[in-house]
């Protein structure tokens, strides 16, 4: 077997992490946006409500800054595959490539054409069609997510396929699509990415509430965010609960690494916090709920899982990464489920509009949902290591056969293009929030070259003429 | 191999191509924009330039991702030496195209500090689009490959024939953004357009010539190909519809009307697409491996194309029905909205 120099794999893996953490918050939050723009438009055609529609336009021009920043990173990925992994390609592409391909098919093209009906057909097509498009786009990004996980999640649980001279031949598409740890995936992340965009609606809104200003909008977007907060935050708890049962079963040790379990013959204590030390393979400053863990894990105080101990050293993830993403993102769920009953008991007490100590802090939580799921999707991927197929094919086997050097200059490319670009592009995105959204009168913005855009382009001005703030 | 072994990849090539031509047409035009941009000066025209894209431009570049999604689905063989041989290209082009894709929105939120986004918007058009014709000659002019696996240097493509390809690749999508111009919109810019056209249309058929003499020189199985009989006489047509086409383009530029430029434009480089096929087929990775070396399992490829069977009529009917919606000129000053 031979094995790609470390350092080639090293980088290889940065610059896949690198490119696929930054493009994966574009997508989340457009799967949000997306659906809630579709909402309000909705709402808007049954009740006529003009405020709905001029949330539904200024949400859309953060829309499309985001979905712009998404489709460009997205590119990038899929041709990386290629460029950075070509063994990886090869091995999988009978079983893994029509799924990417299907999504582009179905998904992406979808999402693509219609959202240009949907950015610039506001007044080119009826009313109706303006909000179905935003309907096919919100269902676009839906499908695309479908078909990324399914296969994202056939790497972690691979099924439906035979191994020959190194390369994997499909034996069953149902078995392929919809593998074990599918669905668990699949719902875990749409669910995460309507709790990511919810909290930047309510935290844009109680921003709004707080300064007095579009409180109509504000309110709005309080009660919406609130209110998705209040049912989807708790119902995640579940959600992850399987999706954690599902990966004990298929990937023992990726939860080893995720609650620092070393000895797996004797019940497993909920790790609150500790320094896992793998050399020694025990913990260090530990502070633990005695048999939380197995509780957790195998729904029973005294129930054994395996520990970190029980797989030979050079078959365990990386346990610091894992160990530490996981409480990351678990405490972000928690607080998410506290803000949203919180708020929701405000506002059956009539209180939620007007509760500064509440919507003081809240308006600081817009970023929360992203690092949370970016902390989720290095549990699930630092925790796949050190294979890329689980079991099947291991990372350092998988690169393509180039320089290290060749890489290392992408990968410093890549750093500085995207921190600047996209940067930027967060920058922008919050002086659009901050400008907040204009009515839908007809008249005043035909002075200057008209775009949804057009606004944010005023909005700059102002911006930019007092310094930054509204 | 049996039937469908052998059938099957050449249905692939045949799809996989003619995705790849729409995107060099769909792509072509709007990143021709970009070529143009530093001939148009005033912010007025730039926004009627950027304007007459906006609605399209990400539908147009999603043709890209099914080019490289769609090679790796039906060739992984290929996809895994043609990406890593082509790397340093390959990369060039995803940088570039972010810069000028980001500058679309960007643009319009940065204003009155846009002129950095106007900048960004051409250099990433330019650059996107010599790299794609940089990635073409490389490929073109062979890849090392030993049992299967890419086995040459980071710089292979780095070559004269390599660069004037990505030359010619600017001077034509130009030749397209000129064209497109005429098409969807009025006043200056569409004039500006109608005296640059001309130029962009010798320089583009002095590259197509260039390339048409120096492949047969430099490959002898393309020489073969093109010049032993009776292939001669079934291949004459070719590049003689590209002069009368590229006559028919001059006329229309000429002649001021809106629709037959763009046509002929395109027509001129579906031949000359035409040309490199007939050139190289049945290679994907010349001069070592066809279609059928590198196809995918007869069954992923039966799996992948029943779906696009079906939803590629519906993709190619709903990208006519938005080029409908936003059909005819846009106006100075006048945006969709």
């Amino acid at each position: 077997m031979d094995l790609a120099p470390d350092t080639l794999v090293l980088l290889s893996r940065l610059q896949f992490a690198f490119t696929v953490s930054f493009h994966i918050i574009f997508p989340a939050f457009t799967i949000g946006l997306s659906a809630f723009i579709a909402t309000l438009l909705l709402a808007h055609l049954r009740t006529g409500r003009e405020h709905y529609r001029t949330l539904a336009r200024f949400w859309t021009k953060v829309f499309a800054v985001s979905f712009a920043m998404g489709v460009v990173s997205g590119i990038v990925l899929s041709y990386q595959f290629g460029t950075n992994w070509s063994r990886f390609s090869e091995a999988t592409g009978n079983v893994i490539g029509p799924l990417i391909g299907y999504e582009v098919l179905t998904a992406f093209f979808l999402e693509a054409t219609f959202l240009g009906v949907m950015l610039f057909g506001g007044d080119r097509v009826p009313k109706w069609l303006h909000a179905l498009s935003a309907v096919i786009v919100a269902i676009g990004t839906t499908i695309s997510a479908f078909w990324i996980l399914s296969a994202n999640s056939w790497m972690q649980t691979p099924t439906g396929y035979s191994m020959r001279d190194g390369i994997a031949f499909p034996v069953s598409w149902f078995e392929i699509v919809f593998n074990p740890s599918f669905p668990y995936r699949f719902i875990h992340m749409l669910v995460a990415a309507y709790l990511t965009t919810s909290l930047v609606v309510l935290a844009v809104g109680a921003r709004y509430l707080l300064a007095g200003r579009f409180v109509e909008e504000g309110r709005t977007m309080a009660r919406m965010g609130v209110g998705m907060l209040a049912v989807l935050a708790p119902l995640q708890l579940l959600i992850g609960d399987l999706h954690g049962l599902n990966t004990a079963e298929h990937q023992p040790v990726k939860v080893a690494a995720m609650e620092a379990h070393w000895d797996g013959s004797k019940p497993a204590d909920l790790v609150l916090f500790a320094l896992p030390d793998v050399k020694a393979e025990r913990n260090h400053f530990e502070l633990a709920i005695p048999k939380g863990a197995s509780l957790i894990v195998t729904h029973d105080p005294n129930g054994l899982f395996p520990g970190l101990k029980d797989f030979a050293p050079h078959d365990r993830p990386p346990v610091w990464p894992v160990f530490f993403s996981f409480r990351i993102m678990v405490g972000i769920g928690m607080l998410m489920i506290v803000i949203g009953l919180l708020g929701a008991w405000l506002w059956w007490r009539g209180r939620l509009f007007d509760s500064r100590w509440f919507l003081r802090p809240v308006g600081y939580t817009w970023s929360l949902g992203f690092v949370a799921i970016l902390a989720g999707w290095m549990v699930t991927e630092i925790g796949r290591q050190p294979w890329v197929i689980y079991g099947v094919l291991r990372t350092a086997q998988a690169t393509s056969p180039i320089l290290t050097s060749t890489v290392a200059i992408s990968l410093a490319l890549f750093v500085l293009v995207y921190c600047v670009v996209f940067g930027v592009g967060v920058l922008y995105i919050r002086r659009l929030l901050q400008k907040g959204p204009t009515p839908t009168s007809h008249a005043p913005e035909a002075t200057l070259p008209n775009r949804p855009l057009g606004a944010a382009q005023r909005a700059a001005r102002d911006a930019l003429a007092d310094g930054g703030r509204p | 191999m049996t039937g469908l072994e052998y059938t099957m990849p050449v249905i692939w090539a045949l799809l996989l191509g003619t995705a790849v031509a729409l995107y060099i047409v769909l792509d072509g035009f709007d990143l021709g924009l970009g070529i143009l941009f530093p001939y148009f000066r005033s912010e007025a025209d730039r926004d009627q330039m950027m304007n007459s894209v906006a609605p399209f431009w990400d539908g147009n570049e999603t043709w890209l991702i099914l080019g490289g999604g769609g090679l790796w689905v039906a060739f992984p063989k290929a996809y895994a030496v043609i990406m890593p041989a082509l790397y340093l290209p390959v990369i060039l082009m995803l940088l570039a195209l972010i810069f000028r894709g980001v500058a679309f929105e960007f643009r319009w939120v940065a204003k009155p500090r846009h002129r950095k986004w106007d900048i960004a918007f051409a250099a990433g058009s330019t650059v996107a689009a010599l790299s794609q014709g940089i990635i073409l000659g490389g490929l073109l002019q062979g890849i090392t490959v030993i049992d299967g696996q890419f086995a040459g240097g980071a710089f292979d493509w780095l070559t004269p024939f390599a660069l004037m390809c990505g030359l010619g690749l600017v001077a034509g999508y130009a030749l397209l953004g000129s064209t497109w111009l005429m098409m969807k919109t009025e006043g200056p810019v569409e004039v500006r357009a109608r005296r640059m056209a001309p130029k962009l249309l010798v320089l583009l058929m002095a590259f197509v010539a260039i390339v048409s003499v120096w492949t047969p020189l430099m490959i002898e199985r393309i020489a073969a190909r093109w010049f032993s009989l009776p292939n001669l006489f079934y291949l004459a047509p070719v590049p003689l519809a590209t002069l009368l086409l590229s006559w028919v383009c001059w006329r229309g530029i000429r002649d001021g009307r809106t629709l037959q430029p763009f046509l002929a434009a395109v027509g001129v480089f579906m031949l000359a697409y035409a040309g490199l096929v007939i050139s190289n087929a049945p290679w994907l990775v010349p001069p070592t491996l066809t279609i059928w070396d590198t196809a995918a399992y007869v069954g992923s490829q039966v799996f992948m194309l029943i779906g696009t069977t079906l939803l590629l009529p519906l993709v190619l009917g709903y990208t006519v029905f938005v080029f409908w919606v936003f059909r005819g000129k846009l106006k100075p000053g006048e945006g969709y909205h």
